[in-house]
């Protein structure tokens, strides 16, 4: 883990750039010259109408897939062409659209699995497991800050799903990550859920950066500071709520009005 | 947050104890039965057996822990087995560091192996694993130390630290027994451990895992390896029991044996191998003598653990209502 500098300074400054970033499937091309720029201390939204790419451009992000074209910057580092697991260790974290947590770990054991590598407690197969028992308080810190404590010995696969979103969120923010790309954090979710965990996430912007796919604009229009509309794997429109979807272009292809 | 507060964490304690408890009783019994077992079995038998549920136990640890379906185990058993036999016969070196041979002989090739494998998964993993154990065999056949068809015969079994004579066959079954607690002591440690936890995450969700930052091939490659150097531990181990290495112990009814074995104990339960190749020897064993072919005995066998009890004669009993109101839960 590299130290963090002493003097952070929460003020907008890009840590995630993409720069003509494109993606063909045998033929066919999901993605196309796609640029970003996601900022530390802002959430950056990437909205847009199903099979539009938004999924892929995480992919391509996060290196789940290699992109076919273009580059990616984060922190100053060029990330093309770097493993997805290295990613993660350099501070760039993702959620996934269907819920990512490990079902028949309890709630503890979930986040602790996260804190297991930064804390060298990985490699270690001659440790009884009660060698864990040392994460445990940064765990259950982790847990109350996000209101799951009376659930720190129920198996994941247990909890209703909002709490599930909420527990990746958990594990995610165990490693303390510079940006954090939530797909869907909020999908499915009932109204109650939904504004629990948008809290959680403007929260946590204040001192990293998040890009996040939504589907739910009005938790777009609230809490993200930048949008960016996807229509069929391109950039349609770029910039704040109120901009884009006064954008008559944005309005026919996604909200599907067109007066 | 809404929703009914669900917590059955406080029902599972008391019932938890209760398993925790069952299980250090019958590991007590266990113990004690293999203490005094020579007394009342044919060693040799006994021994056999043992190696092959130390087998089992290492193949189990990757089957069942990391998911990973190998059929090429017969690779490592038997080529500990030869790495063994050889040294000590014509080396003359003690049989303890005759068998560590044989396990780093087999961990260099589970090293091997588990680098070209495992980036392939399920049937893909099972072929190429197949393949490269059919290769060595080939090469067992051809080379001219493992002696061809005849196998490395009238191998000694030495002085233990050049002091216990393993000839006298009391002394040769304590260390047997020795090696096999060893050895599944280390399976269970390995399992639950830092390392464990991660194979298990692994096992849960993988990309979750990979977005964690793990390097899960890494952590999968050291689970195969562990397994090849613990069948390498049986493979060596049953060499010195028999004073001899042949070919039977490399070929693919051997990698298919011991999946066998592991299937019919209960794939992911620390016991289930080992009951599994209890069952199978001692099948062989009753049947060697008789006109009865055992290849269809072990073929019903098989049949009848797919169709009626996927999850093993363990895994089922764990699953039953007996073994849950004793606090036991099924893998999943």
């Amino acid at each position: 883990m590299q130290a963090m500098p002493v003097t952070l300074q929460d003020q907008p400054r890009v840590v995630l750039s993409a720069r003509g970033l494109g993606k063909d499937f045998s033929g066919f091309t999901a993605v196309n010259s796609v640029d970003l720029d996601v900022e530390h201390a802002r959430i950056h939204a990437l909205i847009g109408p199903n099979g539009a790419g938004k999924t892929t451009v995480f992919n391509l992000l996060t290196k789940f897939l290699p992109p076919t074209r273009g580059k990616i910057m984060l922190l100053d580092q060029d990330i093309t062409n770097v493993k997805a697991d290295k990613i993660a260790r350099m501070g760039l974290v993702r959620s996934f659209q269907i819920s990512a947590v490990f079902p028949h770990l309890t709630v503890l054991e979930n986040v602790r699995v996260a804190l297991q590598r930064p804390s060298g407690l990985a490699t270690q197969f001659w440790l009884p497991l009660s060698s864990l028992d040392r994460l445990n308080g940064r765990a259950e810190e982790l847990i109350a800050d996000l209101g799951l404590t009376q659930y720190r010995d129920t198996r994941a696969t247990d909890l209703s799903y909002g709490r599930k979103r909420v527990l990746e969120i958990a594990t995610t923010l165990a490693l303390d990550p510079k940006v954090l790309l939530l797909d869907e954090p909020m999908a499915g979710m009932g109204g109650e859920d939904v504004a629990v965990v948008a809290g959680i996430i403007s929260e946590v912007a204040k001192t990293r950066a998040v890009l996040m796919v939504e589907h739910n604009l009005s938790v777009v229009a609230d809490i993200c500071h930048h949008v960016t509309v996807l229509q069929r794997g391109e950039i349609l429109a770029t910039g704040d709520y109120a901009t884009v979807s006064q954008n008559p272009a944005v309005r026919t292809a996604y909200m599907g009005t067109e007066d | 947050m809404s929703g009914a507060t669900h917590t059955p964490a406080a029902a599972q304690t008391t019932t938890f104890g209760n398993a925790g408890a069952l299980r250090i009783v019958m590991m007590v019994v266990i113990l004690g039965l293999l203490l005094a077992a020579p007394f009342f079995l044919y060693p040799i038998f006994v021994m056999k057996l043992l190696c092959f549920a130390l087998f089992a136990a290492a193949f189990n640890l990757l089957l069942g822990y990391t998911g990973f379906l190998s059929f090429g185990h017969a690779t490592f058993f038997g080529g500990a087995s030869y790495f063994t036999a050889y040294t000590v016969k014509e080396w003359g070196v003690s049989p303890e560091i005759g068998i560590l041979i044989g396990v780093v002989g087999a961990a260099a090739l589970g090293l091997v192996m588990g680098l070209i494998a495992i980036r392939r998964q399920g049937i893909y993993f099972a072929m190429i694993t197949l393949a490269l154990s059919q290769m060595f065999f080939f090469y067992c056949v051809q080379s001219g130390w493992t002696k061809g068809e005849d196998g490395i015969q009238s191998v000694p079994r030495g002085h233990l630290f050049g002091l216990i004579d393993l000839s006298n066959t009391t002394n040769m079954y304590y260390f047997v027994l020795a090696v096999f607690l060893i050895g599944v002591a280390i399976i269970y440690r390995f399992v639950n451990s830092p390392f464990g936890m991660i194979l298990k995450s692994i096992r849960e969700n993988e990309q979750r895992t990979v977005s964690l930052g793990y390097a899960v091939d890494r952590y999968k490659l050291g689970a195969f390896v562990m397994s090849a150097a613990l069948a390498g531990l049986a493979g060596g181990l049953k060499s010195l029991v028999f004073g001899f290495a042949t070919l039977t112990d490399v070929t693919w009814q051997m990698s298919g044996e011991v999946i066998l074995m592991t299937l019919l104990g209960g794939i992911g339960t620390m016991i289930g191998p080992v009951v599994g190749a209890g069952i199978i020897v001692t099948l062989q064993n009753e049947l060697a003598t008789s006109d009865f072919p055992v290849t269809i005995i072990t073929g019903l066998v098989f049949m009848a653990c797919v169709l009626l009890f996927r999850r093993g004669l363990v895994g089922e009993f764990y699953a039953s209502r007996l073994g849950r109101k004793l606090g036991f839960r099924p893998e999943q």
